[in-house]
């Protein structure tokens, strides 16, 4: 640390306001671990939301500028103020979101805080322009990122805004990306006045705001999962780099804590794709182009009744869950149809992908919505094995991830995605409402599988016939 | 050349406890569950808004008409952030319950 601050920490307050924040990074880190297991997960949100409150109140009372002036009382109370508002907003939002509207709600909380970090960064720099500029260079530009590239994600996520593909948006990107990293060294080695490198800085805030959006409007569908969890570690990034300009180690630890669980979160979702990172921020995806193998076979239907029977007299059953029920918010029934068929002594249990819904382990939270227990939620590569001794697998809306294709179709664009192996199981039913492709846009040869049937319908309501079809057998 | 120099020796402690904190995320992370995805990534989004205490430190400060506009800006979506963040990771970790027997 410079002589100043520790000069500083020679008095009482200080000290504390210091070790405050070593506290609150202790408590980040315990947090964050609890958070890892399902038993302790709420225990470890409660104790990082208290690593958030310990060092607000520590500041608010004990911090001291350069000239060692406290906070006034006029300026604390406008604090508090802002503060409470934002508390109240804040909550009722989160409060009020669907389930299933849980991506964009993270998003835009995404948004708000990579705004926050560049607004910091830019005030900053307007007070001490010469004071760690790299670092507040850095938050300005991935903030700026963040907000923006978060702001376009929720309006994909919420249907608002649509998806751009060009191949020039390839080109603009790299053309941004360089123009950012050149201006970046301009500023710090160019020499130059002032006033002209004010003009530098507001030019590149600008810059990032822009890159924000055509960062992420041309990747689109299958690939959000990738998009959200990218921008979530960049907003944590973008913390730690103001955390930096205040030798703020709350900030410093907790920003590059959630930088790099970003981070793993985000190289986590490419495998599970099989696709690399590059490849997702500037590769193109559906919509063909890649030649297709001919699909062999032909579609059968299954009729309600005998779906019933078949389910009732088997042993095992696996329910393959994809966007599609949370669309029609089957969750609830499709719980009620789980332990019903429980009742009936068969085993049920429910087959995760990675990237099912739109965002990491979404399908987890709509089934725990609908109070199914965890334990019957089971990882991709943990039910794979399984799957030819189970009786039937029923697939709800889910398409991409049980292509074969992603086996058979070098020519596929899945081709070499990990899939849950629905085609092994004995039976397979598919919940669908018509036979339109999944959301990458590619014919999926499990329909035309031998051991397929296809039962047409919206899955709320074809899983609720096929409750009462049950109960009256 | 010089600046950069003076810059790492300056701030030795602040790059230190960044490396150390990378590797402590990659640690904490790595054998996290995918049923807990979601909610792990609302949590570390809460966590991002520690930028909170920035926006403290400048409305607190804040004299000039754009350092009290743009520090009120800051400090208001930080506590969105904040605030939403938690609530929404508790309103998802509530619903994870095991199996009653």
């Amino acid at each position: 640390m410079n002589a100043m601050i520790l000069l500083n920490t020679l008095m009482p307050g200080q000290v504390v306001l210091e070790y405050s924040y070593l506290l609150s990074a202790i408590m980040f880190v315990i947090g964050l671990k609890l958070e890892s297991n399902p038993a302790t997960a709420r225990k470890g949100n409660f104790w990082a939301a208290s690593g958030m409150i310990l060092p607000m109140i520590t500041t608010l009372l004990l911090n001291k500028d350069a000239a060692g002036e406290g906070i006034s009382l006029a300026n604390a109370a406008a604090v508090i103020l802002i503060i409470a508002a934002g508390a109240v907003v804040g909550t009722v939002m989160a409060r009020k979101v669907k389930m299933t509207a849980m991506p964009q709600m993270v998003s835009f909380f995404n948004a708000t805080g990579g705004a926050a970090s560049a607004a910091v960064a830019l005030i900053e720099f307007t007070k001490n322009p010469n004071q760690a500029l790299l670092v507040t260079l850095l938050g300005l530009v991935v903030g700026s990122i963040a907000f923006s590239g978060s702001m376009i994600a929720y309006g994909k996520l919420d249907g608002k805004v649509g998806d751009i593909f060009a191949r020039f948006m390839t080109y603009l990107n790299l053309f941004f990306m360089l123009l950012i990293v050149v201006i970046i060294l301009l500023v710090l080695f160019g020499g130059f006045g002032q006033a002209t490198v004010s003009y530098l800085v507001y030019g590149l805030l600008v810059l990032s705001i822009v890159y924000g959006v055509s960062f992420v409007m041309p990747i689109g569908g299958a690939d959000m999962p990738v998009v959200i969890s990218l921008l979530n570690s960049l907003t944590g990034i973008a913390a730690a780099m103001a955390g930096f300009i205040y030798q703020n180690e709350a900030m410093i630890l907790g920003g590059i804590l959630v930088g790099a669980a970003g981070t793993i979160l985000t190289l986590q979702m490419c495998k599970a794709m099989n696709r690399s990172l590059i490849n997702v921020i500037i590769g193109a995806f559906g919509g063909g182009g890649a030649s297709h193998a001919d699909v062999q076979g032909s579609i059968k239907e299954i009729t309600l009744s005998d779906a019933a029977v078949l389910l009732s007299y088997s042993q095992k059953v696996v329910i393959i869950p994809g966007y599609g029920l949370a669309v029609a918010q089957a969750q609830h029934i499709a719980h009620e149809l789980d332990s019903l068929l429980e009742s009936k002594g068969v085993e049920v249990k429910y087959a995760i992908h990675p990237v099912a819904g739109r965002m990491p382990g979404h399908m987890n939270v709509l089934l725990a919505e609908a109070d199914v227990p965890y334990e019957q939620l089971v990882e991709m590569d943990d039910i794979n094995p399984d799957m030819p001794n189970v009786d039937v697998a029923i697939v709800v809306g889910a398409n991409d991830v049980v292509n074969p294709a992603a086996y058979d179709d070098p020519g596929s664009p899945i081709y070499g995605m990990p899939i849950i192996d629905a085609h092994l199981a004995k039976n397979i039913i598919i919940m669908k409402r018509g036979m339109g492709k999944g959301y990458a846009g590619i014919e999926n040869f499990l329909f035309f599988n031998d051991k397929a049937r296809m039962l047409f319908g919206d899955a709320k309501k074809s899983i609720s016939s096929l409750v009462s079809e049950i109960k009256s057998m | 050349m010089e600046s950069i120099l003076t810059f790492l020796t300056e701030n030795k402690e602040a790059i230190f406890i960044i490396v150390l904190s990378i590797f402590l995320g990659f640690e904490v992370i790595s054998n996290v569950p995918s049923v807990l995805h979601t909610p792990l990534m609302s949590g570390a989004n809460a966590i991002s808004g520690v930028i909170i205490i920035g926006g403290i430190i400048l409305v607190g400060h804040a004299s000039s008409t754009f350092e009290w506009i743009l520090g009120a800006i800051a400090l208001f979506m930080a506590t969105l952030n904040v605030a939403g963040g938690f609530v929404v990771t508790d309103r998802m970790l509530e619903m994870f319950k095991k199996k009653k027997k």
